[in-house]
């Protein structure tokens, strides 16, 4: 099957980036295809590399990076979000990029599963 | 480029978070993209339809008055369960819209027949 995934909170306040990402190896796991993880709304902010939480402390920014490094998934930010809090080019974490909400309904239109973290 | 029948569901009040404009924003693109859109209001998202909002009063660029433009989107009805207003105290005439009522049971049906279901 192929899924979509769509994440709308940020790494810190909300466990739904961990779960989108859980959920994501798991998919792949289970030999389904994952087209794209879109990140919307304050989720955008899981793509800044300038976070740095203390080293005790998980780091999903690191932890969705590796995963795209590992998987080869495409991370697209949402422009008009992460430009509107102050998340540039140049601040993505590696594996991640920044296009517009197309991708989004391209991705959701493309998958036979679009599932969404954070709502 | 497939043809899927997209059902957006309004779930939040209009302020206190930015869900609702930012779903509009989805919900336009995913039109443009030629899908069979519609949307939803259910729990707290029917306030976003009630009549008389003043979102400039807190600082908000109003959305509100985008549903009314829907039209223009092919987005015939505005789905709002019967049963969500009646727990708020409202009716339909509290409503800016036009819209078609479901009951609760008639909104599963709806999402069960969608391809795709996007709360926000």
């Amino acid at each position: 099957m192929k899924f979509a995934i769509l994440v709308t909170e940020g790494p810190f306040a909300h466990q739904a980036s961990d779960s989108a990402l859980a959920f994501a190896r798991a998919v792949r796991a289970q030999g389904h295809e994952l087209l794209r993880v879109f990140f919307y709304c304050d989720g955008v902010m899981n793509a800044n590399r300038l976070s740095a939480p203390p080293a005790t402390e998980r780091n999903p920014v690191r932890a969705w990076a590796e995963f795209a490094a590992e998987s080869g998934v495409e991370l697209t930010v949402c422009a008009n979000a992460a430009v509107k809090r102050g998340l540039r080019e140049a601040n993505l974490a590696p594996g991640f990029r920044i296009a517009g909400l197309g991708q989004l309904a391209e991705a959701a239109i493309a998958a036979d599963r679009l599932v969404t973290f954070g709502a | 480029m497939a043809h899927k029948k997209i059902l957006f569901v309004a779930r939040k009040a209009p302020y206190g978070q930015s869900r609702a404009p930012e779903m509009l924003d989805a919900l336009m693109v995913a039109a443009a993209f030629d899908q069979q859109v519609h949307l939803a209001f259910l729990d707290d998202g029917v306030f976003q339809l009630v009549k008389g909002q003043s979102a400039e009063a807190i600082g908000h660029k109003p959305f509100a008055h985008a549903f009314e433009e829907l039209d223009d989107y092919d987005i015939e009805h505005l789905w709002v369960e019967r049963e969500s207003l009646a727990e708020r105290g409202l009716s339909e005439s509290d409503l800016m819209a036009a819209v078609t009522l479901l009951d609760r049971a008639e909104m599963a049906q709806a999402m069960a027949e969608a391809d795709l279901v996007v709360s926000a």
